[in-house]
């Protein structure tokens, strides 16, 4: 199979202008006879439904959650990205796709990420018509700070509660399109199974997770919004419902699945613990621009963080990265750190921590202005550690945060199951090996302001003498079956450990031989566990109470399902890649000095799998990866 | 530390519900109050037992979805808090703790600590939005909005919509979730054109969702984990009159 990123002709900086000049249109009395179903509500699921249904479509909105605004978006705190330069630091739309595609540690395609850059300009003019209460200058204009991995001020802001705010905005303009009836919404609805017709996705099985009814939907067009699975690791930065199942399970119908194994560990969250625990909490990436990180510079540190003088602290990212210092980029940020801690330097009760420390800056700028900039983080650390950051440095350490890998998508955001689409974080686009702060939330959003309602369309125009699709055709009746017959296998297993039992196993295996660092040994022996653990799983789980109601268990045990098989191939797909990149650190691979060492002459294209049954290998398929604007370098923040 | 829960259990809407009694031991007082309900579902499970349903997700105060009754409190002691950011070193060893839905005609309960809360969805696309189509707005910077104001729109702006006012308001009124809306999208220039249509459509739709009558008792600021301010309340009487006058006119 040769993969087709459709990548338009000409410069680039004038494809994606080239690209709307010749997408075909449905027109307006058409749209009406068409259908699209939207999974997920997230900012870059909201989005796509409001426009489509906004554009005359027929659209059908679904998402777990008992409301649409909960979607994960919503928890994201520190800003989102847009090259408007209104600081007039010598930022431009060239320069952002330059930081991004450096960033990524150039594993990312060059129109992509030059397109989402473009697109950044119009997002904040589009929140702000919105109403969202992005941070101000007293003048009344917009403010900006600055995030990990940029010499720019070009993050926007509404306090930490970024995320909050432009989801709002996006779930407004939904629930517009759902009071005027162009969006039915589905909440409390699970996508368990795509459904495909003549090679084309044509609708979803869903369960009603009220009632437990498993219905069928149809549609023209399948776009799956469904967020990042970063959760596999069980401890993470994620809510507790993300999970990769509905991108799964249309990668076992046939789309593929790109870069699997780049998930970006964050490096400032909170450090676990206990064994009870059942997430990470992040403090948002924009800490570091006034907290300074570091660690004592003896082993076996046992004094307060506070007890240490200056001369025995080790600011590492500092004395390391000169230029970015703290602004590092993440995934030097939290291999540094982990550095540290492997290393025995590591503070906290469990001496798996590092400090971020606010005492210069609250010398330097006042508490007012600390807590004017960052109160509901320290508020947050409070409640959650029972510590007051502005009297004592706080505890961070690394977790998993963001998936940079998912389905394989082409320039029109499509998959390879033609139909099908994915946006935002389920799809693996723009980010390369590692993505910069603040700019998901902007992916997820202009994907479905912006490019998507483009690009379906130009998909759609080939579908106005399709008719109505029956929900009676033989393929929808298959996969209902097969749901049906999965729920029925998992209650009746009725072993003797819960499902919490089989995620929280999986995700320290995967911590320990597919996180921050891999090797070839670790790889394979993780590969063998996880074969093991999802045996032990058919064979012992226990999901208790019926298919037929709410169930909780069953909800999380379909995931956990899933999650064994994503793992393993985030195992293959690490294991095959024989360099260091952004968040895949292999441990063979790396330079004296320990920075990652990336071998262009011969990875430098996208690894996408294809599924080939459950008990064979998944095949490798190589998207190439042509640079034309800018030659990859050596990444240095030194 | 030990702690003994009564859990109010209840199979549907349509079921009856009572109390029942849970013993846990040996629990960690740096656990969140969640991760304390996981554990006695864990334990349930493996004893054959169905686990406590309860409604969560982000575990980080911020998308709204959990919110229970704990000791007759919305999301429980701590002021400003959530029942995700709760920890069980507010409470004491050996406590007794009654953990209820939250309780409203407009939040049917759904199972166990779930309730129906979709009566908010529904006030929001009454009218809780600015009409603007989405790919072409007016520049950012065109029009200024000052720092106080944006900050004052925020305030408004940072309703989590997790229910807890309508929970622990006498009269289950829901004006402190759509006064917020209201408000902040009164204060920005954006959000003005609309406000007249705005105010009368979602309290229209705040009537027929079957939410009480706000009668200023402020039980609901006191128990909002966002700290939401009353003050929305009377700017939502006053758009509204404001509203009602001009149209009148
Ligand atoms: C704590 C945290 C902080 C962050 N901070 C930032 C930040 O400051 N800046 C930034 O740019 N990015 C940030 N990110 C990343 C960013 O928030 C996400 O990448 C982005 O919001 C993803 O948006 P999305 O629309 O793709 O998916 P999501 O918002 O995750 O939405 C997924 C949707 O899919 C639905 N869904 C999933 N599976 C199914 C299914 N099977 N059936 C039905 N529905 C389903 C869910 O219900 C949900 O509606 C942060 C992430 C975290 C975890
Ligand atoms: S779980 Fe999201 S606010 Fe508590």
């Amino acid at each position: 199979m040769i993969l087709d990123s459709k990548i338009p002709n000409g410069p680039l900086e004038e494809k994606w202008t080239n690209y709307k000049k010749t997408a075909k249109l449905v027109n307006p009395a058409n749209r009406k006879k068409l259908d699209v179903i939207v999974v997920g509500t997230g900012l870059a699921g909201s989005s796509i439904a409001a426009s489509l249904g906004e554009m005359g479509y027929n659209v059908k909105s679904f998402c777990f959650q008992d409301s649409p605004r909960r979607a994960h978006s919503v928890a994201a705190q520190g800003g989102v990205n847009a090259a408007k330069n209104y600081k007039n630091d010598g930022d431009s739309v060239y320069r952002m796709f330059a930081d991004t595609l450096k960033g990524g540690d150039f594993r990312a395609r060059e129109s992509n990420v030059y397109r989402m850059a473009e697109c950044s300009l119009n997002l904040i003019d589009q929140a702000v018509a919105q109403g969202v209460p992005f941070g101000r200058e007293y003048g009344g204009y917009l403010n900006n700070r600055s995030f990990g991995g940029v010499q720019v001020s070009r993050t926007f802001y509404a306090r930490g509660q970024t995320g909050q705010q432009l989801l709002l905005g996006a779930y407004q303009a939904l629930m517009r399109q759902v009071g005027k009836k162009t969006v039915e919404l589905f909440s409390r609805h699970e996508m368990l199974d795509l459904v495909m017709i003549d090679g084309k996705a044509r609708g979803i099985i869903v369960r009603n997770l009220d009632t437990g009814e498993i219905e069928r939907h149809s549609a023209h067009a399948v776009v799956l919004a469904t967020g990042g699975y970063g959760k596999i690791y069980y401890l993470s930065t994620l809510a507790m419902g993300c999970n990769g199942s509905a991108i799964w399970r249309a990668h076992k119908k046939g789309a593929l699945m790109a870069s699997p194994s780049w998930i970006q560990v964050h490096p400032t969250s909170l450090p676990q613990s206990g064994d009870y625990q059942s997430k990470l909490t992040l403090m948002s990436e924009s800490l570091r621009n006034d907290g300074r990180i570091w660690v004592p510079s003896k082993n076996n540190e046992t004094r307060k963080g506070n007890d240490i003088p200056e001369e025995e602290r080790d600011y590492y990212l500092e004395r390391r990265y000169p230029a970015f210092g703290n602004l590092a980029p993440r995934d030097i940020s939290s291999r540094a750190a982990k550095e540290r801690i492997d290393a025995g330097f590591g503070i906290g009760p469990l001496k798996n921590a590092v400090y971020l420390d606010f005492s210069k800056a609250i010398r330097e700028q006042g508490k007012e202005k600390i807590q004017e900039k960052y109160g509901n983080l320290f508020d947050m650390y409070l409640k959650i550690t029972g510590y007051d950051a502005y009297q004592e440095p706080m505890m961070i350490s690394p977790s998993a945060h963001f998936s940079m890998g998912g389905l394989w998508v082409d320039y029109e955001l499509m998959t390879t199951v033609p139909g099908l689409f994915a946006l935002g974080e389920a799809n693996f686009a723009d980010h390369g090996a590692n993505r910069l702060g603040a700019n998901s939330l902007l992916q997820a959003s202009v994907d479905g302001y912006f490019i998507a309602p483009y690009t379906i369309a130009n998909y759609l125009s080939n579908e106005i003498h399709t008719g109505k699709i029956s929900t009676e055709d033989p393929a929808f009746e298959k996969a209902e079956n097969a749901v049906k017959k999965q729920i029925e296998e998992l209650i009746n297993i009725k072993g003797t450990k819960t499902v919490d039992h089989f995620h929280k196993t999986l995700g320290k295996l995967l911590y320990d031989y597919c996180g921050l660092a891999r090797n070839e040994e670790g790889l394979k022996y993780a590969i063998e566990e996880i074969k093991k653990l999802k045996q032990e799983f058919y064979r012992d789980v226990r999901v208790s109470g019926h298919g037929n109601n709410m169930n909780t268990e069953l909800e999380k045990a379909g995931r956990v399902a899933d999650y064994f098989e994503i793992g393993e191939l985030m195992c293959y797909d690490a294991l095959t890649r024989n360099e260091s990149c952004g968040a895949h650190f292999r441990e063979e691979y790396q330079t004296p000095d320990g920075e990652a060492l990336r071998n262009d002459a011969e990875y430098q294209f996208i690894s996408a799998w294809a599924w080939t049954g459950e008990h064979t290998e998944p095949e490798l398929i190589k998207e190439p990866l042509v640079f034309e604007e800018i030659q990859p370098t050596v990444r240095s923040y030194k | 530390m030990d702690l003994h829960l009564k859990i109010w259990r209840q199979k549907d809407q349509k079921s009856e519900g009572k109390l029942e009694n849970y013993d846990l031991k040996d629990l960690n007082p740096h656990m969140s109050f969640l991760e304390m309900l996981d554990t006695l579902n864990e334990k349930l499970i493996t004893e054959g037992d169905e686990p406590v349903e309860f409604d969560h997700d982000c575990r980080e105060g911020i998308c709204g979805q959990c919110g229970m009754m704990i000791n007759g409190l919305a999301h429980g002691p701590l002021k400003n808090t959530t029942t995700c950011q709760l920890h069980l070193r507010s409470f004491k060893d050996g406590e007794t703790i009654v953990i209820e839905p939250f309780r409203a005609e407009a939040f049917p309960v759904k199972r166990d600590l779930k309730v129906d809360r979709s009566a908010f969805d529904r006030i929001i696309s009454s009218g809780g939005f600015v009409s603007i189509n989405t790919g072409q707005a007016p520049d950012a910077t065109a029009i200024a909005v000052t720092h106080q104001l944006a900050e004052e729109a925020f305030d408004s702006a940072a309703c989590i919509g997790c229910g807890a006012c309508v929970a622990t308001c006498k009269n289950a009124s829901a004006a402190l979730f759509t006064s917020a809306k209201v408000t902040h999208m009164a204060l920005l220039p954006q959000g003005k054109e609309e406000r007249s249509e705005r105010v009368i459509k979602m309290v229209k739709q705040m009537d027929n969702e079957l939410f009480g009558h706000c009668s200023n008792t402020e039980a609901c600021e006191i128990e909002c984990p966002q700290g939401i301010s009353v003050l929305n309340i009377a700017r939502m009487n006053y758009e509204y009159s404001r509203a009602l006058f001009f149209k009148r006119k």
